[in-house]
This record gives C-alpha cells, sequence and structure tokens, in this order.
C-alpha cells in the first residue's frame, strides 16, 4: 500500500482490507497521535462535499498533519479554466498526499498518473468512493464481529448509488448473500449480477423489503431521488416504499444493524434514530478512523 | 477484359486485407492511418459475402503490417483475414486478434468520464473478445461492442 494511490476498492486486496480495518481499529482506540507531524496533505474538493471533506481533515489534524487545498472550485483556478492535469501538477509539488473529490467520473485515476505523490479517491462522480467502502467494512464488522458469511440487504436506488456497488465488490470477497431491494427502475446493474454469478455469490431480487428485512444482518439503505427517475409518477409511487419506519424493525434479528452513507433525506424515517439497531450516525464517525488508517498506510508511518 | 481486371486487382507486394464488414471500412482505414501512407491502396466495397452479407476488401502495396498494428481493427473487423503478398504470390495468412488491452481508437461510452472531458487518451481493458466489451481505466464503466465510436486519427 506503501506509496500506492487509492481509487478505486478493487486497487485493494481482501488482505489489504483487513490491515486497514485493523489499523483503524487501533486508531478508534488512540485517534490522537503526532503521526503526521511535518506532513502536508492536499484536500482538493472540486465539487463540494462538507462530510468528507471534515471527515478527512479530522483524520489530519488528529494526526498533528495539516491540510492545504480548497473546498468547492468557485474558490480556485477551475474556475478561470485551469485543467484538472494543470492542477495536479501544480499540487504535486507542494504536498505529500492528494485528496480529491471531483464531478468527472476516472478523474481520480487520471490525476494518480500526473501526481508524483499518492492519491486518494474521495469520490469521482458516480464511479468510486473507496474510503466510504473501506468505512461500510468497518461498521459491519465492528457489528458483526466478522465480514464472513452475511446477509446484505440493500434499499433503495441500487442503479446509480455508487457506494452499494463498491460494498458489493468488496464485499463479495467474504462469502455473503445479498437481498436487492428497490423499483423496476432502480434495480442493480446486470454487470453487477454477472459479477456475483461469476463469483459464485447468492444474491435474491424484491420490489419489496417486508418481510425479507428478517433475515438480515445488515441493512444499507440509500436514497431513492427524484431526478433519476424518467416518469415523475412513477417516483410519486414508489416513494414511500422504500422508507424504513421503526415498527418494521420489530422482527428483525437482534444483531442487525442499519447503515447509510449519509445524507439522508427521507428514507430512514426520525424514529428510527433512537433504535439501537440504528448505525448510521457511529459508521459516519467510523470514517475518521479509517481514513486515518488508509493515510498513514499510504504514507508508510507506522502506528506505534 | 478479365485480364484487365485483375491487373487493377492484384498488387505485387504488400497486404490484403479480406472479410472487413461493408459498414465498417472506414473504420479499418482510419484506424490504420491508411489516409496518411503514400502507398498505393485500392479497395472494394459492398461486395457479396456469405459470412459477412456484404464485405470490403482492402489491397494495400508495399506495406506490412506488426501483429499490434494490425490487431487494432480486430474491434471493427473480428474476422478480417490478411494476406501477405510478395511478388503476386500470398506468402502467408494470418487472422486478427482483438488484443488484450486497448490504447485510443475507441471512445469511452461514459459522457461524464474524464476522456470525454479533457485531453487524456483513453485506455480500456478488454472483458470480452467475442462480443468485444471494454471496461475503461478510469471510470469504469463498460463500452459494449454495438457502441463502439472510434476518434478521428488527429485525436489519437
Amino acid at each position: 500500500m506503501h506509496n500506492k494511490s487509492l481509487v478505486s476498492i478493487t486497487d485493494y486486496s481482501k488482505e489489504e482490507y483487513i490491515k486497514i480495518l485493523d489499523l483503524a481499529a487501533q486508531f478508534e482506540q488512540n485517534p490522537n497521535q503526532e503521526l503526521l507531524q511535518g506532513k502536508l496533505v492536499a484536500t482538493l474538493f472540486f465539487e463540494p462535499s462538507t462530510r468528507t471533506r471534515l471527515s478527512f481533515e479530522a483524520a489530519i489534524s488528529r494526526l498533528g498533519g495539516r491540510v492545504i487545498g480548497f473546498a468547492d472550485v468557485n474558490s480556485s483556478s477551475v474556475t478561470k479554466g485551469e485543467s484538472l492535469k494543470d492542477t495536479i501538477k501544480m499540487v504535486t509539488s507542494y504536498a505529500d498526499l492528494i485528496v480529491m473529490r471531483h464531478p468527472t467520473e476516472g478523474a481520480a485515476r487520471y490525476a494518480s498518473e500526473i501526481a508524483t505523490v499518492p492519491v486518494i479517491n474521495a469520490g469521482d462522480g458516480a464511479n468510486q468512493h473507496p474510503t466510504q467502502t473501506l468505512l461500510d467494512l468497518y461498521s459491519i464488522r465492528k457489528t458483526q464481529n466478522t465480514l464472513e458469511n452475511l446477509n446484505i440487504v440493500m434499499i433503495g436506488d441500487l442503479k446509480y448509488g455508487r457506494t452499494v456497488h463498491s460494498l458489493l465488490m468488496a464485499m463479495s470477497n467474504f462469502n455473503p448473500t445479498f437481498y436487492f431491494i428497490s423499483p423496476d427502475e432502480l434495480k442493480m446493474p446486470r454487470e453487477y449480477l454477472l459479477f456475483l454469478d461469476q463469483h459464485k455469490i447468492k444474491y435474491f431480487e424484491y420490489k419489496e423489503f417486508m418481510p425479507i428485512i428478517s433475515q438480515a444482518d445488515i441493512v444499507y439503505m440509500t436514497r431513492v431521488q427524484k431526478e433519476r427517475f424518467s416518469d415523475p409518477i412513477e417516483y410519486e409511487k414508489t416513494k414511500n416504499a422504500y422508507v424504513l419506519q421503526n415498527a418494521m424493525l420489530e422482527h428483525t434479528r437482534p444483531n442487525m444493524k442499519i447503515l447509510h452513507p449519509l445524507p439522508r433525506v427521507n428514507e430512514i424515517n426520525l424514529d428510527v434514530d433512537d433504535n439501537p439497531k440504528a448505525y448510521y450516525f457511529t459508521q459516519a464517525l467510523n470514517g475518521v478512523f479509517v481514513r486515518q488508517a488508509i493515510i498513514t498506510s499510504i504514507l508508510g508511518i507506522n502506528n506505534k | 477484359m478479365k485480364d484487365k481486371q485483375l491487373i487493377v486487382n492484384a498488387i505485387k507486394n504488400g497486404t490484403v486485407i479480406d472479410h472487413v464488414p461493408a459498414k465498417n471500412l472506414f473504420k479499418v482505414i482510419t484506424i490504420l492511418n491508411l489516409d496518411k501512407i503514400d502507398s498505393q491502396i485500392t479497395f472494394g466495397t459492398n461486395l457479396e459475402s456469405k459470412k459477412l452479407g456484404s464485405k470490403a476488401i482492402i489491397k494495400i502495396s508495399d506495406k506490412y503490417f506488426l501483429d499490434e498494428e494490425i490487431n487494432r481493427i480486430a474491434l471493427v473487423a473480428p474476422q478480417a483475414k490478411l494476406n501477405i503478398i510478395r511478388d503476386y504470390e500470398v506468402i502467408e495468412k494470418r487472422v486478427v486478434e482483438v488484443p488484450d488491452s486497448i490504447i485510443g481508437i475507441v471512445k469511452c461510452v461514459n459522457p461524464k468520464c474524464i476522456t470525454n472531458k479533457e485531453e487524456v487518451k483513453t485506455k480500456f481493458s478488454v472483458l470480452s473478445k467475442n462480443e468485444v466489451s471494454l471496461k475503461c481505466y478510469y471510470c469504469e464503466k463498460i463500452t459494449h461492442q454495438d457502441q463502439m465510436a472510434i476518434y478521428n486519427v488527429n485525436n489519437q
């Protein structure tokens, strides 16, 4: 992992996932360490994402590192028409590591070819967001004490949701059974089902999440966005079919946890928040430890 | 009359590319940069073919191709056959093979891909060779055979 960019979740092997998760667990015990003293990390957010940026910056600051960069393109020379190539060429000579979010798919891979320092992809359009996936894995392992042989129920927009696609790829190393629950318009794309077939992973597709939810070890919720529907009437018909409510959790497994990449809109009712099975806010906090683990691994700094 | 036709068609030295789908003739010409070379080139198109329905044939005098050059046309002419000609004799027959990776040539189907936004040369790994499908190295989206658009040479 040392000096290697993290652009796609498939850049890491199963062993490397485990190594990151173990390291993140150590950071959870002891998040404030001066491991990044003298290190400068550039956080380049070509599209705003307050949640992800703050998580990275918290991870870096708690390890004594410093941050340069921009939070949206309006405060960078991109608005003057500078190409991504030129921006990266300039920043790569200032920083020890680049963290970037960009609306264009493949932008992070391209940046990793130009940069002379490692690049961490903090989201490139609908493509990849590997640190989110690693924090999802961390949350799953932490709540289930294992990653192996779990029943994973994914609900909502399975067509465009990059987090579910990356999680599917990563979890496929651990013999899961998937239950995909979505309206017809937002079904899991064929290429991912093909991937599961090739890896002999079991999966089932449904339109409704009752009563399947009672089988779940993990319920992974996503937003169903209005703009994804070609037919607005179809959206109005389906929008309430994918809202999780506290009463639905009654017959679920005791170990079951609800994850959500956040931000949530209305797909998880507020009355779920106080249920101990709701894990999404803790999940977000885990992101800091996982990012500490990824950054130190890439920079080749050993946790004491 | 028949003899005259032969004189036009036969080449002394060079390469004959046969079994090109007629609709992809100009793509093959683009991919092999045939519009940029000085050799004599003759081609026929919309010829009857049992295999392809309608085929094209290209004859290029005094020009021989490396495997990696010629395999690039496999994307648009997977059944193409090459005859290598020396002194009017076919001295070698070759078939094309889809390579494991493709650099340039093909556009990524994803309009949101970096290769369609900035001046970045496309790169693909080949997922399937029969019904060709290509995975973009950058955006990781898959471009299928029926979606393949070929760059103009100048953009490669």
